[in-house]
């Protein structure tokens, strides 16, 4: 039994939990068209690799993965207070600015999951990536933004393993 | 312990609610593109993780909470990207953001010096 | 409880609805439009739950699907001015 036919059936398992789940129904007719739709899923997905040899990996250790998405819970209610008040004072004020930001991660992953964490805490938002480096946007810019973000990108490097993707 | 339930999903929906009608607030208060695209990211993430959580307390331990949980988690994901995506946009097609600081005082490197 | 939540997302997507409208500039309209498919996705919800019927999820579910992929199509649309295959030539002229 190779690695393909472990995914294959993972994905058959993964899929027919999603199906039981979302239907709730479960009556002999709902549970034969979920049955159908997983095989053929599989079938479809199976056929679709060998065109390439294309795997999705996840190299994320997922103990640290779950830490750190209650850590940005925190930072996105912090985040989202500042921006509150910005928005709710009558004077509103706003020192807008681009600036770059390093990222450290060694996975595509990784990359996403930093760029789109920056994105997700109000006030800062990534617009456009390039090697090595973010564009960020700030609502309220000051030197100190760029220490909290170099201390994200330690949390998000931490999570990752080793295996570069 | 029903009370507590029942207390906390009132705060999360009313907070919820609170920050999505701030989130909309900036959208239309802000005062150029740019700023506009913080204000719907107040909505996107507060709002939403506060009105489901709300909403998954009130249905218990069902199939619903599996469902809303579902939501969120798309939500939770696509909500950064199509933001990402429109400021991409914007910024491609030209619409340069202005910055309000100095550039003597900014510490980073400016990755274009000569589009200034 | 819903009634609250009900009546903030109605004001709230009257107030994105404006923005919608305002513009100024084709970004704001799209901004504004992925703002009222969230608010809209989250509306579904809780009028579902007001009205005891839960199922109304699945159709949230939907709509935040079909709101992120309009998003994305709305925005690629007016970049290569075409939704399906974008001829080379363009591409390549643009990035």
């Amino acid at each position: 039994m190779g690695k393909l036919q472990v995914r294959l059936i993972g994905t058959a398992i993964f899929l027919s939990a999603l199906w039981l789940l979302m239907s709730g129904l479960y009556k002999p007719l709902i549970l034969g068209l979920g049955a159908v739709s997983v095989l053929l899923v599989v079938y479809v997905l199976h056929r679709m690799d060998s065109v390439d040899e294309d795997r999705v990996t996840l190299p994320l250790s997922p103990i640290a993965s779950i830490g750190y998405f209650f850590w940005l819970l925190v930072e996105i209610a912090r985040a989202n207070w500042a921006v509150t008040k910005i928005v709710l004072s009558p004077k509103m004020p706003i020192t807008q600015h681009l600036f770059a930001v390093p990222y450290t991660q060694k996975s595509d992953v990784g990359q996403v999951i930093f760029a789109n964490s920056i994105t997700l805490t109000p006030g800062t938002l990534t617009v456009e990536t390039d090697l090595g480096y973010f564009l960020v946007h700030a609502l309220d810019y000051s030197p100190d933004d760029l220490v909290a973000l170099a201390d994200m990108d330690a949390h998000v490097t931490a999570i990752e393993t080793e295996r570069a993707g | 312990m029903d009370m507590i339930v029942e207390v906390l999903s009132w705060v999360f929906i009313v907070s919820g609610s609170f920050f999505t009608i701030v989130g909309s607030l900036g959208v239309l208060r802000l005062p150029d593109f740019w700023t506009r695209l913080h204000g719907m990211s107040i909505s996107d993430s507060a709002g939403v993780i506060l009105l489901i959580l709300g909403m998954a307390m009130q249905a218990g331990l069902t199939l619903i909470t599996v469902k809303l949980f579902i939501i969120l988690a798309f939500l939770f994901i696509t909500g950064p990207t199509s933001t990402h995506a429109v400021a991409n946009a914007a910024l491609v097609s030209g619409l340069k953001p202005r910055s309000d600081v100095p550039p003597e005082k900014d510490p980073e490197f400016n990755p274009n010096p000569d589009s200034k | 409880m819903f009634v609250v939540a009900t009546v903030s997302l109605f004001i709230a997507m009257i107030l994105v609805l404006i923005r919608l409208f305002a513009g100024p500039s084709l970004y704001d309209r799209v901004l504004a439009l992925n703002s009222f498919g969230t608010h809209t996705v989250l509306f579904i919800g809780v009028i579902g739950f007001l009205m005891g019927r839960p199922d109304f999820l699945d159709i949230a579910l939907l709509y935040a699907l079909i709101n992120f992929v309009g998003t994305i199509a709305i925005l690629k649309y007016f970049r290569y001015r075409a939704i399906g295959d974008v001829r080379r030539d363009v591409s390549e002229a643009d990035s």
